[in-house]
C-alpha cells in the first residue's frame, strides 16, 4: 500500500511583473514529513509559503490537500472554508512572533482565539486547554495571564507555536521560526519542535535560511535559487553530496562549528 | 401645509431640516438595513448644524422618518431636560413644528443617546439611537475591508477574546455599555453606548429600532420582535448590573440608578437615571 501524501504542489507560479519569485514548483508532502526549504534572500522562499497558503493570489499551478476524506484544490475552495482550514488544520508561524500574536491580550487569551474561532464558549475548557498547551511549548503554566512582550524573544516563538498547535493542526507552514534568536535559544525551539512533529505526527514546511537548522529538523531539503528549485531530495544527501553549484557553494559556506 | 405648522417653523428650511431626496436616501438605507436586521449600512452622511459626536446620525435618522404627525421625546443619557436632549428636542420642534413629550408612552418618536426608557415600549413607537462607533469588531481588526469579511463570514471568535480577558483580568465580564450582542443569530451589532443593563430590552422589542452614526456613516436596525442575544461564555452567562438599594427620589428597584455626588464631603445618592419613568412613579 502506497502512503497518500498530504500535500501536493503542481507547476506552482507567482510573478511579481518582471520577477519570477516562484517558477513551476512542484513537490509532495507527506504526513510526519519535516521538508525544508533553504535559499538566500529574494530567492522566493517566503513567496512560495504564502503561495501555498494562498495568502497571496498564484499565477498558476495546484495546490491539493488531502484530509482524511477526499482531496481538496485549495484554488477551488470557498474563501470561507479556506480561512476555517487555515485556522484549524493548518497552521502558519511567522518569523517574527509579533505578526502571529496578539500582543495586547494575555498568553492565555492568544492561544485560546483559535478554539474561539471554532466555536468554543466554555472559559474554563479554554482556559485549561491554554495551560496545558503552555506546559507542553515549556513556558511555565502561572505566566498564562501576563502579556506576550513581558515574554523573551525564545517564549513569544515558543507561544505562537501554542497558539497554533492548540487546534490540533496537520500541517504547519513556518517562516524562518528560529530567524532573530541567539544560539542557545535557537537550540532549545529546535529541540522542542523535532519533539513535538514526533508527538503530534505534524507535517512541516519550514523555510529557513540556516543550513544547521535544516539539517537538525527537515527530512527533505529543497534548494531554491532565483524563484526556481535547483536541488532536491533527502536532506543529508544534498547536504553531503551537493550536485548543484548554488548548493555546493551553500555548503561550503557554512561555518562548522 | 396648513398655518398652523407654518407659523409654529423657522422659515427658510424645508421640513425636517434635511431636503427630500436626502431623506429619501436614508431611508432607503433604512429600508435596508431593516431587511437585515444587524447588518451596516453605509449612507452618504450630511453635515448637521452640530459637530460630529453630538448625535448627527441619530438626527438624520430621525429627520428622515419623522412626520407631521409624530410626537417626539429626546433622552439624553436618561434624562428630558440635559443640554442635548433639550437642544435636539428643540431644533426638531422649529423645523418641523411637531409636537414634543418628555413621557414616553405618549412618544411615537424616540430619539435617544446612552439609554432605553425604562417604560416598556409598544408596537408602532421607533427609537433611533445616535451611534459613535457602529463596527463591533473595531478594537480587534483596526482595517474596514477585513471586518467587513469577518462579517460575511461569521468569524465572531475574536470577540470573545474580549470577553476571556475580561474574566481573566476582573473575574467577570466587565464591559459595562456598549456590550456587543448578535442579532437574529448571525450579525454582531454594537447596541450604542447603552448600559449592559438595556441589552434585555433589545431583545423581542415591540417597537421598531433604527441606529445612525453620522461620523462613520452607517446606518443599522433591529426591526420589531427581533431576537438580540448578549455575547457571553457557558460558564459565565450574561448578567445586568444590580443595586442594594431603590431610587432616593422615587423608591423603584427595577430601574437604572445614577450615583450622584451631592457635596464636598463625598456624599452621594442613588437616582434613576430615567427621568420620566422617576416621576411618573414618584407620582402613582
Amino acid at each position: 500500500m502506497t502512503i497518500q501524501p498530504l500535500l501536493t504542489v503542481e507547476q506552482l507560479t507567482k510573478t511579481y511583473g518582471e520577477i519570477q519569485a516562484c517558477d513551476r514548483i512542484s513537490f509532495s508532502l507527506y504526513p510526519g514529513q519535516i521538508l525544508g526549504i533553504i535559499g538566500e534572500s529574494g530567492s522566493g522562499k517566503t513567496t512560495l509559503l504564502n503561495a501555498i497558503a494562498h495568502r497571496l493570489p498564484i499565477d498558476s499551478g495546484q495546490v491539493t490537500y488531502h484530509n482524511s476524506i477526499k482531496p481538496t484544490h485549495l484554488a477551488q475552495l470557498p474563501e470561507p472554508d479556506r480561512r476555517r482550514l487555515m485556522r484549524t488544520e493548518w497552521g502558519f508561524v511567522q518569523q517574527n512572533p509579533r505578526d502571529g500574536l496578539r500582543m495586547n491580550v494575555t498568553a492565555g487569551a492568544n492561544i485560546g482565539e483559535r478554539l474561539m474561532d471554532i466555536g468554543q464558549r466554555h472559559y474554563g475548557n479554554i482556559r485549561t486547554a491554554a495551560s496545558k498547551w503552555l506546559a507542553q511549548v515549556e513556558i511555565p503554566p502561572e505566566r498564562i495571564d501576563a502579556f506576550p512582550h513581558t515574554f523573551s524573544g525564545g517564549m513569544q516563538q515558543r507561544l505562537q507555536l501554542a497558539r497554533v498547535l492548540v487546534t490540533q493542526p496537520k500541517l504547519v507552514l513556518m517562516d524562518e521560526p528560529t530567524g532573530g534568536l541567539d544560539v542557545s535559544v535557537q537550540a532549545r525551539l529546535l529541540d522542542l519542535l523535532r519533539s513535538l512533529v514526533r508527538t503530534l505526527n505534524l507535517s512541516v514546511i519550514l523555510v529557513t535560511h540556516d543550513i544547521g537548522v535544516v539539517r537538525l529538523l527537515a527530512h527533505r531539503l529543497m534548494v531554491m535559487q532565483g524563484g526556481q528549485v535547483v536541488e532536491q531530495g533527502l536532506t543529508d544527501q544534498v547536504l553531503d553530496d551537493p550536485q548543484h553549484p548554488y548548493t555546493q557553494q551553500l555548503v561550503s559556506a557554512t561555518l562548522l562549528p | 401645509m396648513n398655518t398652523a405648522t407654518t407659523n409654529l417653523t423657522e422659515p427658510g428650511f424645508n421640513f425636517a431640516y434635511l431636503d427630500e431626496q436626502t431623506k429619501r436616501s436614508i431611508r432607503r438605507g433604512l429600508l435596508k438595513a431593516v431587511a437585515i436586521p444587524g447588518h451596516q449600512i453605509p449612507f452618504s452622511s450630511r453635515e448637521m448644524p452640530m459637530s460630529y459626536g453630538w448625535g448627527t446620525g441619530g438626527i438624520q435618522v430621525t429627520a428622515s422618518v419623522i412626520g407631521k404627525s409624530d410626537t417626539l421625546k429626546v433622552i439624553d443619557q436618561g434624562a428630558d431636560d440635559t443640554t442635548n436632549a433639550v437642544n435636539i428636542r428643540r431644533f426638531f420642534k422649529k423645523v418641523c413644528g411637531v409636537k414634543t413629550t418628555e413621557k414616553t408612552t405618549e412618544a411615537t418618536l424616540i430619539q435617544t443617546r446612552h439609554r432605553i426608557p425604562e417604560t416598556p415600549l409598544n408596537e408602532g413607537q421607533v427609537m433611533v439611537y445616535q451611534v459613535p462607533i457602529p463596527e463591533p469588531l473595531r478594537w480587534i481588526e483596526p482595517s474596514e475591508p477585513e471586518t467587513r469579511k469577518m462579517h460575511a463570514l461569521e468569524e465572531y471568535g475574536a470577540m470573545y477574546v474580549k470577553l476571556y480577558e475580561d474574566i481573566t483580568q476582573y473575574g467577570h465580564i466587565a464591559t459595562a455599555y456598549d456590550y456587543p450582542v448578535m442579532v437574529n443569530n448571525r450579525y454582531m451589532m454594537r447596541p450604542s453606548p447603552i448600559p449592559r443593563f438595556d441589552n434585555p430590552k433589545l431583545n423581542m422589542n415591540p417597537a421598531l429600532q433604527l441606529f445612525g452614526a453620522g461620523r462613520e456613516k452607517r446606518l443599522y436596525a433591529l426591526p420589531p420582535y427581533t431576537t438580540v442575544k448578549s455575547l457571553d461564555f457557558e460558564d459565565h452567562p450574561f448578567s445586568v448590573e444590580t443595586w442594594d438599594k431603590p431610587c432616593e427620589f422615587c423608591g423603584a428597584t427595577d430601574s437604572y440608578l445614577d450615583e450622584v455626588v451631592i457635596d464636598n464631603e463625598g456624599g452621594r445618592m442613588w437616582i434613576c437615571s430615567d427621568t420620566d419613568y422617576c416621576e411618573e412613579t414618584q407620582k402613582s
